[in-house]
């Protein structure tokens, strides 16, 4: 095999334009999911702080869940949330790419590998917001 | 009787002359059963001779003329007009690769990297012919029969925002042909090329866009070949971290 080479010279180098993930659709759903991970940084940024105001005291923590029952924190925390369940669900989505499940010889089709991650994340959120619901009551 | 026609948008790039490709506009008879191709060759054949684009088997083997038809990579032996008629198409060189004239790209970076994931069967050491075929049981056929289906027609690398970004990506085709050898039962050389795969610009430089699988023309599904690499050159890491060293 033998590679014909052109004059370099000559070629034109396209450049992608800033605005690529506009271009088409899935360009853009890639970079809202990558654009999801800042808003979870933060997210958990604000929780370390949470647990750090915790361990100083009930004071000090009352005073911070005060200040996060503010306006601006409670549409963050609505963005956040609208951003880590579209994360999560095309994290699982792909996770058929990703897995190959073998039933003996056969393989497991990939819409059901699929399926089966996504039942058992929602199975597992409705039992840990259980969890803290029941915990929550008081004895 | 009015024939019906459509326009084609076609990018020309005349470097002898052009600085930068600018758009052509070809209004040509409109045939239910034809392809972007056919439109191609009839522009070529009855208006203007000096268009260029490459093609060889007009049926979806040969891999040579993908091209972008309204901004996504398609073979243009299988895009029907009909499926965009009446509006106007544009035919563009496939994104993400150096232009050589027209809707011709220069193919010397993909061949390239093709050649580096040694996309063939390596053995320690062959056998004498004598001794006869390798033989392979039809689930040894089926574990990469999926990833031989390319045809090297670098759609995945038009698709392919990563590759266009970061033109050392190794990208889809490449990592999925070396992932087909390595599943292959016959292969010895999964070591000689893991280095390439797992190289910083092999597989870690996708950022899993999945846009490879979805232009694919042959479902190949590079994406897959890629995130499967990831994991088990996770996996080999795990295990030289972990295990003992017999074990490994």
């Amino acid at each position: 095999m033998s590679t014909v080479t052109s004059d370099k010279s000559k070629l034109y180098y396209p450049k992608m334009p800033a605005t690529w993930w506009l271009t088409r659709r899935a360009y853009f759903l890639f970079m809202l999911r990558e654009l999801s991970s800042v808003f979870i940084a933060i997210f958990l940024v604000v929780f370390l702080i949470e647990i750090y105001q915790l361990s100083r005291g009930p004071a000090a923590y009352a005073a911070f869940v005060q200040r996060l029952a503010s306006p601006g924190w409670i549409i963050f925390h609505v963005v956040a949330l609208l951003f880590a369940l579209y994360h999560s669900f095309t994290w699982f989505s792909l996770t058929s790419k990703v897995q190959v499940v073998r039933v003996g010889r056969r393989q497991v089709p990939p819409p059901l590998v699929t399926a089966a991650n996504l039942a058992v994340w929602i199975v597992l959120s409705i039992v840990i917001l259980l969890v803290f619901l029941f915990a929550q009551r008081p004895a | 009787m009015n024939e019906p026609t459509v326009t084609l948008k076609v990018t020309r790039y005349r470097p002898e002359r052009d600085s930068a490709p600018s758009a052509q506009a070809y209004t040509i008879p409109y045939r239910q059963d034809w392809v972007v191709l056919d439109a191609l060759n009839y522009i070529k054949d009855m208006i203007d001779g000096t268009l260029t684009y490459r093609w060889s088997c007009r049926m979806g083997v040969c891999g040579s003329c993908g091209m972008m038809v309204n901004g996504v990579p398609k073979l243009t032996c299988a895009a029907f007009l009909r499926d965009y008629y009446p509006a106007e198409i544009t035919v563009a060189p496939l994104a993400n690769f150096p232009v050589v004239r027209d809707l011709v790209i220069d193919i010397t970076d993909f061949m390239q990297k093709l050649r580096s994931v040694k996309p063939w069967i390596i053995r320690e050491t062959e056998k004498p012919v004598s001794e006869g075929e390798y033989l392979q049981t039809p689930e040894e056929l089926e574990a990469y029969k999926q990833f031989s289906m390319c045809i090297n027609c670098m759609l995945c690398y038009a698709a392919c925002p990563v590759y266009g970004l970061e033109p050392t990506f190794l990208g889809p085709a490449a990592v999925a042909l070396g992932y087909r050898y390595n599943l292959d039962s016959r292969d010895q050389g999964r070591e000689v090329r893991q280095p390439i795969l797992a190289s910083h610009e092999g597989i870690w430089e996708c950022t899993f866009v999945s846009e490879c699988t979805v232009v694919c023309p042959k479902d190949v599904d590079p994406a897959a070949a890629i995130q499967r690499t990831k994991v088990n050159t996770t996996l080999d890491w795990f295990k030289s971290v972990l295990l003992p060293w017999g074990a490994r």
